[in-house]
Formats: C-alpha cells, structure tokens, sequence
C-alpha cells in the first residue's frame, strides 16, 4: 500500500494551506493556513466551537470517519499532502498519533492495550521491549509494571490517559495529537500529564487542543487562537499572554468572554 | 391540618394526588397479578396433568397408537437436529449483516430501505415463511435437500429468526462505545481490524444474547414447518440433514388433538419437556448478559 | 464558562483594577503635594510649613503597603493576562516609585528647615526653572497614566536631560558662591541638595512614563545616551 515519503531534512512537522472543512451544510474551518513547527508544543485555544478540534483531527484525517464531513485544501507532512487521492489516512494515523479527550482504554488488560498497535503490523518479536518503552516514556512503567496482565479499567483516570499516550507511543508516531488529553482529570494528574508533555516534546511533535488557558500558557512554545472557524492569531505563547496583537486575542486571553 | 409556615407537613392537595398516586399504582398491580396468575395457573394445569408421564421411556420410545408405549424421542431429536442447523446457518449470516449494516453501509437511502424491510420481516407471521420454505427449499431446491427434510426446516426457520437477529446483533454493536472504535482507527487500524479486535469481541455477549433469543422463538413454531413437511408421525430419528423429521410442537399438537385423555397427558408432559428447553435457553442468555454487564 | 458567567467575572476584576487604580493616583496626587509643599517651604524658608510635609510621608508609605498586598492579591486569584497583566505589574512598579518621589520631598523639606536657620542665599533662578520642570514632568506622567496616553509620556522622557543640565548649572552656581561667600556654605549647600532631589524626582517621572507605554504599548523603552531606544519584544525562546 502507498507510503508517505519521508524527507530527510527539517523544515516544519506540518503545514497546512487554505484547510476548510464542512459538516453539510455549515463550515466549520473557515479557510486556515499554519505551520507547526518540528519538535515543539503548539496550543489551540479558543471558545467552544471554534473549531480547535475540528482542526486538530483535520491533522490525521480522523475527520474521513464523519460522513458528512467535507475537507478540501492541503495539510503537508514531510512536503506531501495527507489529504492526496494516493495517500492512506490508515497510514497516515499511524505516523500522526491522537490521545483523546475522556481517556478510552479498551477491555483489555494493560499489555493489551500498549500491545495493539504494533500487532497491527505483523507480529513484532520485541513487543515486550516496545509496550516496556512505550510505557516508561509515558511515566507509568513503574505503576504498572507488576500487573501488566490485569485489566486497563482498573486504572485510575489519570492513569489510563497516560496509558493512552504510551498506546499511541507504541506505534512511534512523529506527532502526536491531544484533545483536551487532561479535562476529564484531577489536577495532580492534570500536572502530570503536563510535565509529561513537557518531556516528551523532546522527541515528538505535540499540537494540542486546550479550553483552558492557563495549561496552554503553562506548556506550549505556540499559541493560536480560534474563533467560529478561524485562526484569529498564531504566535509564540510568550506574545499572546503578554501582548497579543488583536484585541479579539486579548479579549479572550483576559476572560472578557469564554 | 394547618400547616405552619415552617411545617413539614404534607398540604392538604399534595395528599389527595397521593391517593390517587396509590390508586393507580394497585390498578398496575392488579394488572401485573392477572397476567401472572394466569400463568401460574396454566402452567400448575400442565404440571399436574403431564409430571406423572414424564417416565425415562419417555424419552427412549418413539411415538405409538398405545400412550403407554409412547415417547418424544422422534420429535425430541427432530427439534434438536433443526434448531441445530437454524443456529449454523442464521448465525453467521444474521452476524455478517448486522456487521455490514453498522459498520461498512453509508447512511443512505439504501441502507435505510434495508433497514426498515429487516424490521418489517421480525413482523411477517410465519406462515408465510412456511409457504416460501415449501416452494423454495422443498421444491425449487429439492436436488440439494432433498425435499421434506431437516435441511429445509432449518432453512426455513433461518428465514425466520434471521431478522430478530440481525436487529439484535445491530443493538449488540451499537452499544460498542464510539470512544473503542475512535482509539482503534487513531492508532491506523483499518475498518476490519478494529471490527475484528474490537467490535465483533465487545458486542458478543449481546449478540449470543439476542441468538438464543432468536432460537427460542424458533424451537416453538409449528406452521411453517407443517407446511414443508414435518411429519407427524415418524418411528425414526433423522439421519443426516436430509432426512425427514418431526419436531416437539408438531408432536405437541397431534398428541393434543386425539380424543383419548392419556395423549392429553402425553401432551402436557411433552410441553413440560418444551418449556423446560426454552427456560434453559432463556437462562443461558440472561446469564450471558449478566456476565457481560460485571465485565464493564 | 459561558460568556455571561466570564463576563460577570471580568466585570468584578475590571472594579477591583480601577480601585486599585484610583489608589495609585490618590498616591500620586499626594506625592505631587508633598513635592509642591516641600518647594514652597523652601521658597519662603518655613520651617513649620516643612515639618507639615515631613510628617505627612507616612501617608503614602501606607498607600504603598495596601497597594502592593492588592496587587499580589489580584494576581494570585485572578491570572491575569496580556495587557491586565502588564497594568497590575507596572502598577507594582509605579507604586515603589512614587514613594521615593514621597522621599524625596521628604529630603527637599528637610533643607527647607535648615535654610530658615541659615543666612539668605541669592535667587537661584535655574532652580526655580528646574523645580517647574520637574513637578511639570511628574504631573504629565501621572496624566499620561490616567489618560494612557503613550505620546504625554514618551514627551516626559525627552525632558530629563533638559533637567540634568539644570542640575549641573546650578552645582556650579552654587560651588562659585560657596568659594566667595564661605557664610553662605550651609545655604548653598542645601539648594544643592535640593536640585539634586529635584533630579532624582525627574528620574522618576521618567520611570513612570517608561512603565506607562510598557503598559499601552507593550514596548520596553529605555533611555540610552539621550536616545529613546525601543527594544521590541523579540522572538520568544522557550527556557522554561
């Protein structure tokens, strides 16, 4: 099956040109050109229904699983467009991976969840050595390393989210996608998601989608604000919450609407 | 009684939608112990008429003119061979339908026609199966079953449970969280796999739930399968699929239509028989989807 | 939250800066006072009218103290950003330099009381022009904050260096009289401790007007060898 060249140099992890999307009838992205850049937190604010995670999934074509979603304009990864008729978006997520907004682990137990992706390509001889680094870069190797065999529900929540992320690292993605990965959490183990997006930036390419400012403050390089569809401002987070451009951006960065 | 402006006590309005609250509830009651006692009371009748015939011989003889020498074995081994074959052939079709119509059919007019034709079919009296088992299966088809045979019951039968099924099975995967499916594609799986790993294992419970169901209401019908064929009166056990058969509800059904009182008896011990195989089925599946629910 | 909720919120806050607004011109408006009184003593050598102002710095030392805990206050509990943020840390700021103004004609007071003991001085007229100057550039800086009027503010600045001169000339014309007139030494001394209060205070205006385009502008501006050099926020490097 077609594969994505993979280009040797640098350049950004991602650009996309003039994306629009559509559910029907109602255009949801608005026509939006960005680049995120290699190895760096790119946050997406905005109200709810700007489309911040219209966008995101725009990114691993998660949207192809909507039937009433249209997208059209480019989205480059390595200078090739994810949305060309040749490309397989089944390939394409597993080089641009996705945690989720309520942490989905599934039935299965622990190593069963790590374990999946890399199965799906055949039968890895060092899948243990791969659900253990998965797991450590996750920082939950040593919570669960003595009950890898029980079921991931008898996790807590902020441990199966992390349990997500080390599935999603399992298959080695270049970027990694978060919804909203700590509104469903506590805040202890929203500040460990956070320290753990903090160290894995090293590596991947993290874009993630935020409602609440502060984290997006707090844990990207990159800031762009959405609003009904467009991307008001993109800049380095140090200039939006400090002295961002637009007064719609420091409307909103002020809490002077939600 | 008055109530103070700080009292607790119930105004006097809300105590009369009270009563009439109790009254309603003892007419549902009333209800409910009618539909029950009727039950009781029919299935006390049969017990005390057919618990007594319920001998090993039973079991062992075939049917006869002579009620002492008669026994179910025909019918018990006809009913168990067609539910059998209804089970092998409906279940991976209903499945695989259930699993097209879910997961790969676009939402369009198509998939709509079929979906509602499914639910109308679950409607259909079976009669009517029974009429397209004898001009298809028993006629058209006679070379590959051979006629009046097991094969063609079962088919026959297959028709017939096959939309409860597929709608069963439906539900069953439906009730799969998006949320499994959403972590499967987002880690590239394909369509098939996530099904595969996924879906079909986490909606199992509740389409071997719906299965037996399904075959519950298959191993009491008694038309369809007296129009292609079923005899009434065999003194052997079917041999291969292609053999002629009878089933318990037919053999229900001539016992209960002689005049002598002792096949009235034979009747209801055979019914008891029937009832007995349909409580387990049930049993097997409320056990099923119990186990299923302490599992999430 | 929804935008009524945040709107509501955001109603509250916008109170709670403009009370801590209204305190820092109440500090200011003080401060000018205290500068204004502390000039007149000298002018007529009032020793009691000095005092007066001597005793009343406690006042703004007062204010500062209630503004910084507002402050901190506002900043721990409402995480404020962009353009409240740079308002609530310049405030802090502004605060701590009106109260050295506050000290500063505490010091001008206190030469004030010495000059009615001393022998009379003549008019020093570079004086008189440096203290209008002065108070003048305190006064614009507290209006261009009222106002946020970021082109009041960059004028502020460009007047600082017309005061170092004052300040020089009037070190001189002070030094040649002291050698002629050794009487005079105490009188000519205090007139110079006065300018060079009154220098100080320039500076502080200038600071002030420095926080205020920080605040309307988000620009830092600094003064660099009589040159207004603005140093624009540059790409930011994450070192966290």
């Amino acid at each position: 099956m077609p594969t994505i060249r993979v280009s040797a140099d640098g350049g950004p992890a991602l650009e996309t040109h003039d994306v629009r999307v559509r559910y029907g009838d109602a255009e949801a992205i608005k026509g939006i050109t960005m680049e995120i850049p290699r190895n760096k937190v790119v946050a997406l604010i905005g109200p709810s229904g700007c489309g911040k995670s219209t966008l995101l999934r725009c990114f691993n074509r998660m949207n192809d699983l909507v039937p009433s979603a249209s997208v059209t304009g480019e989205v480059l990864f390595h200078g090739e467009n994810l949305y060309a008729d040749h490309v397989d978006p089944v390939e394409v997520r597993r080089r641009i991976g996705m945690v989720f907004q309520k942490p989905n682990p599934f039935p299965k137990s622990i190593y069963d969840n790590v374990g999946f992706g890399p199965r799906l390509y055949g039968r890895p001889p060092d899948l243990d050595d791969i659900v253990e680094r998965s797991l450590r870069q996750a920082a939950l190797w040593d919570e669960v390393k003595d009950r890898m065999d029980d079921s991931a529900l008898g996790l807590s929540g902020g441990q199966q989210q992390r349990l997500c992320i080390a599935r999603a690292l399992a298959v080695t993605p270049e970027i990694l996608l978060m919804d909203e990965p700590a509104s469903a959490l506590d805040p202890i183990a929203t500040a460990k998601i956070e320290e753990l997006i903090q160290q894995l930036v090293e590596e991947y390419t993290i874009v993630i989608v935020t409602h609440n400012m502060q984290q997006a403050a707090r844990v990207s390089h990159y800031t762009a604000y959405l609003y009904l569809g467009e991307l008001v401002e993109y800049d380095d987070t140090n200039t939006i919450f400090t002295a961002p451009h637009e007064k719609h951006t420091e409307d909103y960065v002020t809490g002077r609407f939600g | 009684m008055s109530a103070g402006r700080y009292s607790l006590e119930a105004p006097a309005a809300l105590v009369a939608r009270r009563r009439r609250g109790k009254v309603f509830q003892y007419l549902c009651l009333a209800a409910t112990l009618t539909g029950v006692v009727t039950l009781v009371v029919l299935l006390a009748d049969v017990l005390i008429e057919g618990v007594a015939w319920l001998t090993p011989t039973f079991f062992t003889e075939f049917p006869s003119r002579i009620p002492a020498r008669a026994g179910i074995k025909s019918a018990l081994y006809g009913t168990v061979w067609l539910v059998g074959l209804c089970a092998l052939i409906a279940f991976p079709l209903g499945v695989a339908a259930a699993v097209w119509l879910e997961e790969y059919a676009k939402k369009g007019w198509l998939q709509t026609v079929i979906q509602t034709n499914i639910a109308n079919l679950a409607g259909v009296p079976s009669i009517v199966y029974g009429i397209l088992g004898l001009a298809v299966f028993v006629r058209w088809m006679v070379a590959f079953t051979g006629g009046r045979s097991v094969i063609s019951g079962a088919l026959t039968l297959s028709l017939l449970v096959l939309p409860i099924l597929i709608i069963a099975s439906q539900e069953a995967i439906r009730a799969v969280p998006g949320s499994i499916r959403e972590a499967s594609y987002g880690l590239g799986a394909t369509r098939w796999q996530t099904v595969r790993h996924h879906v079909l294992p986490n909606a199992m419970p509740g389409i071997l739930t719906g299965t037996i169901l399904a075959l519950s209401r298959a191993i009491g019908e008694t038309a369809p399968l007296i129009m292609i064929g079923a005899l009434t009166f065999i003194a052997f056990v079917p041999d291969g699929p292609r053999d002629q058969f009878t089933v318990l509800s037919i053999q229900i059904y001539n016992w209960a239509s002689r005049p002598q009182a002792d096949f009235q008896h034979l009747a209801a011990a055979a019914i008891l028989v029937l009832l007995v195989m349909l409580l387990s089925m049930n049993a097997l599946a409320i056990w099923l989807r119990n186990r299923y629910r302490r599992e999430r | 939250m929804s935008p009524a909720d945040s709107a509501k919120a955001s109603r509250h806050f916008d109170q709670e800066l403009q009370e801590l607004r209204e305190l820092l011109l109440r500090m200011a408006s003080r401060a000018e006072e205290q500068v204004r009184k502390a000039l007149a003593a000298v002018k007529q050598r009032d020793a009691q009218a000095a005092q007066h102002a001597i005793d009343r710095d406690g006042e703004i030392d007062g204010l500062e103290l209630e503004i910084e805990e507002r402050a901190i206050n506002l900043l721990a509990r409402r995480q404020p950003m962009a353009g409240d943020l740079r308002t609530l840390v310049m405030t802090l700021k502004i605060s701590t330099d009106i109260e050295r103004v506050g000290d500063h004609a505490v010091n001008i007071a206190q030469c004030a009381r010495r000059l009615a003991e001393a022998l009379p001085v003549p008019e020093v007229g570079d004086l008189d022009k440096m203290a209008d100057v002065s108070t003048g550039m305190l006064r614009d800086a507290i209006a261009a904050f009222i106002e946020r009027d970021a082109e009041l503010a960059r004028d502020v600045c460009q007047r600082d260096d017309q005061v170092d001169r004052y300040n020089d000339s009037v070190f001189r014309s002070m030094l040649s009289e002291m050698t002629r007139y050794p009487g005079a030494i105490v009188a000519a001394l205090q007139m110079m401790l006065v300018s060079r209060n009154l220098e100080r205070i320039a500076d502080l205006a200038t600071n002030l007007a420095e926080d205020v385009i920080y605040i309307v502008e988000a620009r830092t501006v600094k003064h660099h060898a009589g040159k207004l050099v603005s140093d624009m926020e540059t790409e930011g490097e994450f070192d966290q």
